[in-house]
């Protein structure tokens, strides 16, 4: 009885957007209203991106840039939640480094690898370095953000029963913030994905996935190989982002975080 | 006044005692790559502001590079917010394109900007045109998606209302629409301008003949590190500058709107 209109499934439409796009793509590339040298056909990348699957040397490629983004996450994680506690719980402490954070926050990450080649003689700990430099500032201030957040009234309930200062961060402060936490740890895991990757291209090392692009310069065809290494850290992108706002919809269904950051 | 005054050095106190601690560290120690801040002061002097008196003291690398970086970086932010503003709202206040578009967007802006650079080099060459291209596409998505939301969350009473006073097309884009999703846009732009300044200097970084990131690295590269450390200092305040410069214009600009959501 009830008609299904195909235009309201999302699915249908998302499927067909993306077909319409590579099949314009194509018919512009191959009657040559774009010019197959300069921008290659869209079944050209397509292949190209398809038979890296199998290119041993991409795939330990991309497995070094996850490896750093992974590790770099997780010290980003161990020194930002801390920290953030600390300052969150200590209101002087904070206001009295706030300017100075003002000051450290708007300096672009990316002007700090120049230095950083200076100053390590090893490339991975370098990168580790960037990336926590650059990945703990969502997570500190939404750290920060969360605690203030804390209900007052379970703090002081759990404080009357008697539990210690920690306890109470333990079993109240930390949970409640939990929720804010994962959504910087979300925001910074975007960071140092372009951390990882920009040092890859300005750092000249023989690792990760951009210096498989900047090795293909010297390839016949290196702007397949661009799109398609660039199409595949879409990807990367996609599973990593939607990884963490699944494990953040499972864990926290009991809290709807407002938190909105674009 | 006093007042003023006083509230301000009770904020900023912590700012001349920490530099104080640094160049007393920094002169302790002795790293070649760690400068006291009296060097990188003294370094950003001689880079910035030798020049003559009748130009602000300003010096020839001082003017060739600042602007370059500074044009870029705005040119490349303009042109992304208008894509991206008259994009996202025509997306937001069509349901069926937005279906279509959807996962288009959601991977392009998955894509890590960095990546996009060997691309537009090869597309391009390097020169300003590459770089322009590199921020915009780079930054255009935060305000693309902020755009789209904004328009796609219009207040019905606001839009019934429009109907009433027989309002349509242009006149319900622009004194409906367009209001009621400012705030949303301005919180993309924000954003993409942080955005900006990054990919102004890693474009700048990679390649690039003028800039604060071409100065940046020629330091790097000539072993100067106080002037590389200048460089970090001047990109953090051009930073420090463009937010408070845009936290300004916002709060003029969406003034109505703070005291129009305020409950009477």
């Amino acid at each position: 009885m009830i008609e299904r209109n195909p235009l309201d499934s999302r699915l249908f439409c998302g499927a067909a957007g993306v077909a319409g796009l590579f099949c314009v793509l194509e018919v512009a590339g191959r009657t040559g209203l774009i010019d197959p040298l300069a921008f290659p056909l869209a079944s050209t990348v397509v292949g190209r991106a398809a038979s890296l699957v199998a290119d041993a040397e991409f795939l330990s490629d991309v497995a070094s840039t996850l490896g750093v983004w992974a590790l770099g996450l997780l010290v980003t994680v161990a020194v930002a939640v801390p920290a953030g506690f600390l300052l969150g719980s200590l209101p002087r402490v904070e206001s009295a480094l706030r300017p100075i954070t003002e000051f450290l926050r708007p300096i672009p990450s990316i002007a700090l690898i120049p230095l950083a080649l200076t100053l390590f003689s090893d490339r991975f700990d370098m990168k580790i370095t960037l990336i926590a430099y650059a990945a703990a500032w969502p997570v500190l201030i939404n750290t920060m953000y969360g605690l203030k957040d804390v209900d007052p009234l379970a703090k002081e309930t759990l404080r009357s029963f008697g539990f210690g200062r920690l306890a109470v961060l333990w079993r109240v402060s930390l949970p409640s913030t939990a929720p804010f936490i994962a959504t910087g740890v979300r925001l910074a895991s975007a960071i140092a994905l372009i951390v990882a990757i920009s040092v890859e291209l300005l750092g000249g090392g023989s690792e990760g996935i951009g210096s498989f692009v900047l090795e293909t310069a010297g390839d016949l065809n290196p702007m397949e190989y661009i799109i398609a290494a660039a199409l595949w850290a879409g990807v990367i992108g996609v599973v990593t982002n939607g990884l963490f706002v699944l494990a953040e919809r499972r864990i926290f269904r009991w809290h709807s975080a407002r938190t909105e950051a674009a | 006044m006093t007042n003023g005054v006083l509230r301000v050095i009770g904020r900023l106190w912590p700012v001349p005692v920490a530099l104080v601690l640094w160049e007393l560290i920094t002169r302790g120690a002795e790293l070649p790559a760690f400068p006291p801040p009296s060097r990188i002061a003294a370094a950003m002097h001689t880079m910035w502001l030798t020049g003559p008196a009748e130009r602000l003291w300003l010096s020839d690398a001082a003017l060739t590079n600042i602007p370059a970086s500074v044009g870029r970086l705005l040119a490349g932010w303009a042109l992304a917010g208008a894509a991206g503003v008259t994009l996202g709202v025509a997306l937001g206040r069509s349901p069926l394109l937005f279906r279509f578009v959807d996962p288009l967007i959601q991977f392009a802006r998955a894509i890590p900007p960095p990546m996009l650079l060997p691309f537009f080099m090869a597309l391009f060459a390097i020169g300003p045109r590459m770089q322009i291209n590199v921020i915009a596409f780079g930054i255009v998505w935060p305000i693309l998606i902020n755009a789209c939301e904004g328009a796609r969350h219009v207040d019905r009473q606001h839009l019934d209302a429009a109907r009433v006073f027989g309002l349509r097309g242009r006149e319900r884009l622009l004194r409906i629409i367009l209001p009621s999703a400012m705030p949303k846009i301005f919180a993309g732009l924000r954003v993409s301008l942080s955005l900006a300044l990054i990919l102004m200097v890693i474009s700048e970084l990679v390649g690039s003949t003028d800039g604060i990131g071409f100065q940046l690295l020629d330091a790097q590269r000539s072993y100067d590190l106080a002037g590389v450390w200048g460089s970090i200092v001047l990109l953090g305040a051009l930073g420090y500058a463009f937010n408070a410069a845009f936290l300004a214009v916002e709060r003029r600009v969406l003034s109505w709107h703070r005291s129009a959501r305020q409950p009477a």
